[in-house]
C-alpha cells in the first residue's frame, strides 16, 4: 500500500528523515515509535505531502506521489492536537472531507451519522467543537479522518494528550475498529505501550533512521541495539565478551542463551532475569531504592563495580533499602546486543 | 506582495520623492543639501520643531494619564452599558480630525460654550490642542492597553500574592511588566498621531502655534517655499521612521508568550471605595472630555440666532451665493460617501494582499515592510497630496482630472489600519488547520475559503469599517486634490470655518454633526461584530 524508498528530508544540516525505507501492507497497522525529534512526525508529513522530500520516493498503491498535491493523495491524517475546525460543529467537521470530494448532501448526512455511531458519539452532530472533552475531540477527529475513506489513515500521537485510563480503553477500541474496517494505518507515538497495543508491526526510529522493525513481540524480546533496549526502558546494559554459554562482564560471568554470537559486544539483562538471593550466593549488591509497581516491586541495586542494576521481584520477597543481596542471572532473560561502539 | 509594493511605490514614494526633489534640486540638476543647514538654523523653524516635539510629548503624557485608568476600568470592571460606552469613546478616533477641531472650537473657542458661560477661551492657547489630542487618542490607549489587560490571567497576580507579594507589589512585578509593551506601543502611536496632527492644530492653534505639518502646509501653499517644505518633510520622515522602528520592536516583544484568557473571565463589578472612586473618575473624564465636545457640537448646529432650529441644515441644501462652493453642501455628503467607499475597497484589496503576504512569510525584510506600511500615517499628508498634484498630472499617469485621485490618497491612510487589524488575526490561524483541510481533500484556494475566510470575516469587516472612517475623515491630502465642484465633507467644513459669518459657522457645525452621526453609526455596527480576541491593534 505505502512504500518509502530512501525518503530523506533535511532541515538545514540535520536530516529529519535519513534514507528511510518502509513498507506498509494493505490492512496492516504499523506504529512508528521513537523519542521526540526522531523524525516520526516528519515521516507522516512527508507521506501526506505536507513536507517535500529532499530525496527518495513515496509510493501509494504503487504510484509515485512526487508532484501530487496534498489534497489529491487520498490519505487521512489525524493531527496530534486534532485541529478540529473551530467555526464548524461536530457534523460540519466530519462532513468536511466528504464535501471536498463532492459527495451529495443526503449521503453526507448518512455517512456522518454512521461515523459518529462508529466512534461512540451518536447524535453529536450539532454540538460545538469547543464543548467537547479531550476524548470526544479525539473521536471526532478520528471520524473526520475516516469519513472520506482514505486509502491510508495516519495518526500522529493519537492518544498523546489523554489521561491514562481513557488512553488504554481507546487503544483497544481503535484496534478493534481498524480490524473491523480493514483500514491501513500508519501511526506514530513516543509511548511504547500504545505502540505495542495498537500495532501489527512496530518501527523504532532514531535520528531520522529506522533502528529496528518487527512485530511488537520481536522488538520487545530481542531489541536490536542498546538504543532500542534503553528506549524500551531496559537499563541493565553492560559491555561484555561473549564466549560459549557465558559472557564476561563487570558484573561477573553472566549466562547467555544458546547460539549467541561470540565476541565483544553488549548484553542486556531484563529485570525479570535478575534473581536475588543471599549475599554469599552471587554478585554482592546493596539495595539503593525500591519502587512499588503494583504487580511487582522494582529494586535498584548497586554492585561493587559497574552500572546500577534493576531487578523485579514479588512484594513479599523484596529486600529493604540498604540490605545486601547476592545477584544471579537467568539466561532466558539475557539478550546479546551488537556492539554499537564499533 | 507585488501589488501592495507597487501601490506604495507609485502613490506614496513617488509623490513624496518628487516633491522633495523639486524642493532640493535646482533647475540645472544640482542638489542643494546646503539648504538643510540654512533652513534648520532659522529661528522660526526651530520654534516649529520644538513646539511639534513638546506638544506631542505633552499630549502623549496627558493622554496616558487620563486614559490608563480608563483602560483599567474597561478591562477589569463590569458594568451595564460597557459595550456602548466603549463604542462612544472610540467615536472620536474615527472622527475626522477636522471635526475634532470643530468640536473643541464649539466648546472652548470664540462664542463657544465656555466663552458664553464664563468668558473662558482656550482656542488660542495650547490647552485646546492638548485636550483635543486627548479626546482623539483616548481610544487608542483604552483599546491597545485595555484589550491586553482584559486578557491577562488574574491568577498570575494571585500566584504572586500567595508567594508573599502585597497587592501593589504583585501588580508592579507581574501585571505591569506584561502591560509595558502595550503601553509603549500605545504611547508611540499617540505620539505619532499628535506629532503629525494637522487639522486640529490648523483650526485650534491659530497663527500662534504651528507644528511641522501645518508649517509644511503654510510653506507650500501660502509661500510656495518648496525648499523649506522639502527639508521639513525629510525631517519628519526621519523622525517618523525612528518612531516606527521603535514601535515595531515593542510590538514584536508584545507578541511574546503571555498567557491570555477570555476577557469575560477577568471582569467583575466594582467593589470597595477605591474601585468605585476610580470608576466614577473615569466616567467623569469621559463625560467631560468626550461627551461634552460631541454634545456641544450637536447643540451648536441647531442654535441659530433666533432660537433652536434646522436653519443651518436647510441652508446646506442651497447653493452658496458667495461662490466658494459650486454645489449645494448637502451634495458633499454623497461625494464623501462615494469616495470613502471606493477608498475602502482599494484599502481592503491592497491591505488584504499585504497582510496575507506578511502572514505567509516571516523574515527581516518582510517585517520591515510591515512597519513601512505605517509610514503614511505619520508622514505629511500635505506632502502626499501636493505630491499627487505634481506627479500624477502627466503621462504615463495623468489622473489630475480623474475623481479616482481622492480615493487613492484616502486609501493610503486606510491600508495601515487594514493591515494592523488583519495581521494578528491571520497570524493566529493555525497553519495546521489549513493542512488538515488539505489532507481532507481541499485545494489551497478551497482551504483558504473554508478555513481562513470564516475565521477572518469579522476582522475583515472591522478593517473595512476603520478604513471607511479614516477615508471619510482624511483631510491633509484631500484638501489639495479635491476639486472645487465636489469637495468632501471635511474639506467643506474647513473652508466654512475659514470664513466669517454666523451662517458659515452654523453650517460647519451642521455638516460636522452629520459626519459624526455617520461615523458613530458605522462604529456601533462594528462594535456589535467585535470581540476583543479578534481585534487587531485598533
Amino acid at each position: 500500500m505505502l512504500t518509502l524508498k530512501d525518503a530523506t528530508v533535511r532541515f538545514g544540516d540535520r536530516a529529519a528523515l535519513d534514507a528511510v525505507d518502509l513498507e506498509v501492507a494493505e490492512h496492516e497497522t504499523v506504529c512508528v515509535l521513537g523519542p521526540s525529534g526522531s523524525g516520526k512526525s516528519t515521516l507522516l508529513r512527508a507521506v501526506a505531502g505536507l513536507q517535500a522530500l529532499d530525496g527518495g520516493r513515496v509510493l501509494l498503491g504503487g504510484a509515485d506521489q512526487a508532484g501530487v498535491p496534498v489534497h489529491r493523495r487520498e490519505v487521512g491524517l489525524m493531527f496530534q492536537d486534532h485541529q478540529l475546525f473551530p467555526q464548524r460543529d461536530v457534523g460540519g467537521n466530519v462532513a468536511f472531507g466528504l464535501r471536498m470530494h463532492g459527495v451529495g448532501r443526503a449521503e453526507q448526512g448518512a455517512r456522518v451519522a454512521e461515523l459518529l455511531d462508529l466512534v461512540g458519539l451518536p447524535g453529536a452532530g450539532r454540538r460545538a467543537v469547543a464543548s467537547l472533552s479531550g476524548g470526544e475531540q479525539q473521536r471526532v477527529a478520528l471520524a473526520r479522518a475516516l469519513a472520506p475513506r482514505p486509502r491510508l489513515l495516519m495518526l500522529d500521537e493519537p492518544l498523546g494528550q489523554l489521561d491514562r485510563g481513557l488512553r488504554e480503553r481507546l487503544v483497544v477500541e481503535l484496534r478493534q475498529l481498524f480490524g473491523r474496517l480493514g483500514t491501513t494505518v500508519l501511526a506514530v507515538t513516543h509511548d511504547q505501550g500504545e505502540a505495542f497495543a495498537l500495532a501489527d508491526r512496530v518501527v523504532v526510529m532514531r535520528d531520522g533512521r529506522i533502528a529496528q522493525a518487527g512485530t511488537p513481540l520481536e522488538v520487545w524480546q530481542r531489541p536490536a541495539s542498546e538504543f532500542v533496549a534503553r528506549f524500551l526502558g531496559f537499563d541493565n546494559v553492560v559491555p561484555a565478551t561473549v564466549g560459549g554459554a557465558a559472557a564476561d562482564t563487570v558484573w561477573g560471568k553472566i549466562p547467555v542463551p544458546e547460539g549467541s554470537a561470540r565476541g565483544e559486544g553488549q548484553i542486556l539483562v531484563r529485570p525479570a532475569g535478575v534473581l536475588l538471593g543471599a549475599p554469599e550466593d552471587g554478585l554482592v549488591c546493596t539495595v539503593e531504592a525500591r519502587t512499588f509497581r503494583g504487580s511487582h516491586v522494582a529494586v535498584l541495586l548497586r554492585p561493587a563495580e559497574g552500572p546500577l542494576l534493576e531487578a523485579e521481584c514479588a512484594l513479599r520477597d523484596a529486600p529493604d533499602e540498604g540490605d545486601e543481596v547476592g545477584v544471579t542471572f537467568a539466561a532466558t532473560e539475557v539478550v546479546v546486543l551488537p556492539d554499537e561502539r564499533r | 506582495m507585488a501589488v501592495p509594493v507597487a501601490f506604495f511605490a507609485v502613490f506614496f514614494a513617488w509623490p513624496v520623492v518628487s516633491i522633495v526633489e523639486r524642493g532640493l534640486r535646482t533647475d540645472d540638476g544640482a542638489w542643494r543639501f546646503g539648504r538643510f543647514g540654512e533652513t534648520l538654523s532659522r529661528p522660526e523653524i526651530l520654534d516649529v520643531l520644538w513646539f511639534t516635539l513638546w506638544q506631542a510629548l505633552a499630549s502623549t503624557a496627558l493622554t496616558l494619564l487620563i486614559a490608563l485608568p480608563g483602560a483599567y476600568v474597561f478591562a477589569r470592571l463590569d458594568f451595564p452599558g460597557k459595550g456602548l460606552l466603549r463604542a462612544v469613546v472610540t467615536v472620536p478616533f474615527v472622527m475626522p480630525t477636522v471635526m475634532v477641531g470643530t468640536a473643541f472650537l464649539a466648546l472652548v473657542g470664540r462664542g463657544g460654550l465656555l466663552d458664553e458661560l464664563w468668558a473662558v477661551r482656550l482656542d488660542t492657547t495650547v490647552w485646546a490642542i492638548l485636550l483635543a489630542h486627548v479626546f482623539f487618542n483616548y481610544a487608542v490607549v483604552v483599546r491597545t492597553v485595555g484589550g491586553l489587560w482584559a486578557q491577562l490571567d488574574p491568577r498570575q497576580e494571585e500566584a504572586a500574592r500567595v508567594l508573599g507579594a502585597s497587592r501593589w507589589t504583585a501588580w508592579r512585578t507581574v501585571t505591569l511588566p506584561a502591560l509595558t509593551p502595550a503601553v509603549a506601543a500605545a504611547a508611540l502611536m499617540v505620539f505619532l498621531f499628535t506629532a503629525g496632527s494637522f487639522a486640529v492644530v490648523q483650526i485650534l492653534g491659530g497663527p500662534a502655534y504651528s507644528t511641522l505639518e501645518t508649517e509644511i502646509y503654510r510653506q507650500t501653499v501660502d509661500r510656495f517655499d518648496l525648499t523649506t517644505a522639502a527639508v521639513l518633510t525629510l525631517v519628519q520622515f526621519v523622525a517618523v521612521g525612528a518612531v516606527l522602528a521603535v514601535h515595531a520592536r515593542t510590538v514584536r516583544r508584545r507578541e511574546s508568550a503571555l498567557k491570555l484568557i477570555a476577557p469575560e473571565q477577568t471582569a467583575h463589578r466594582p467593589r470597595g471605595a477605591g474601585q468605585w472612586t476610580l470608576f466614577g473618575a473615569v466616567l467623569l473624564s469621559v463625560a467631560l472630555l468626550i461627551l461634552l465636545p460631541l454634545g456641544v457640537l450637536v447643540e451648536r448646529s441647531f442654535a441659530t440666532s433666533d432660537g433652536y432650529g434646522l436653519a443651518y441644515y436647510r441652508a446646506l441644501r442651497s447653493v452658496d451665493p458667495s461662490g466658494t462652493f459650486l454645489v449645494p453642501l448637502a451634495d458633499t455628503i454623497g461625494n464623501s460617501l462615494r469616495y470613502a467607499l471606493v477608498a475602502t475597497a482599494l484599502a481592503l484589496g491592497i491591505g488584504g494582499l499585504a497582510a496575507a503576504a506578511l502572514t505567509r512569510r516571516a523574515g527581516r525584510l518582510v517585517r520591515g515592510f510591515d512597519s513601512l506600511l505605517m509610514l503614511p500615517l505619520g508622514v505629511s499628508a500635505v506632502t502626499v497630496g501636493f505630491g499627487f498634484l505634481i506627479t500624477l498630472d502627466e503621462p504615463p499617469l495623468d489622473l489630475r482630472a480623474s475623481w479616482i485621485l481622492v480615493p487613492l490618497a484616502q486609501a493610503l491612510v486606510g491600508v495601515p489600519f487594514v493591515v494592523r487589524t488583519m495581521l494578528p488575526v491571520l497570524r493566529a490561524v493555525d497553519e495546521r488547520l489549513r493542512e488538515a483541510a488539505a489532507v481532507l481533500g481541499a485545494s489551497p484556494l478551497r482551504a483558504w475559503r473554508e478555513v481562513d475566510l470564516p475565521l477572518v470575516r469579522r476582522a475583515l469587516l472591522i478593517a473595512a469599517g476603520f478604513a471607511f472612517a479614516v477615508s471619510l475623515g482624511e483631510f491633509g491630502a484631500t484638501v489639495f486634490i479635491a476639486r472645487p465642484d465636489n469637495p468632501t465633507l471635511p474639506v467643506a467644513v474647513a473652508r466654512l470655518l475659514g470664513r466669517p459669518g454666523e451662517l458659515n459657522y452654523g453650517q460647519a457645525m451642521a455638516l460636522s454633526t452629520i459626519l459624526m452621526v455617520v461615523c458613530a453609526v458605522s462604529l456601533l455596527l462594528l462594535e456589535r461584530l467585535r470581540t476583543d480576541r479578534t481585534s487587531g491593534e485598533f
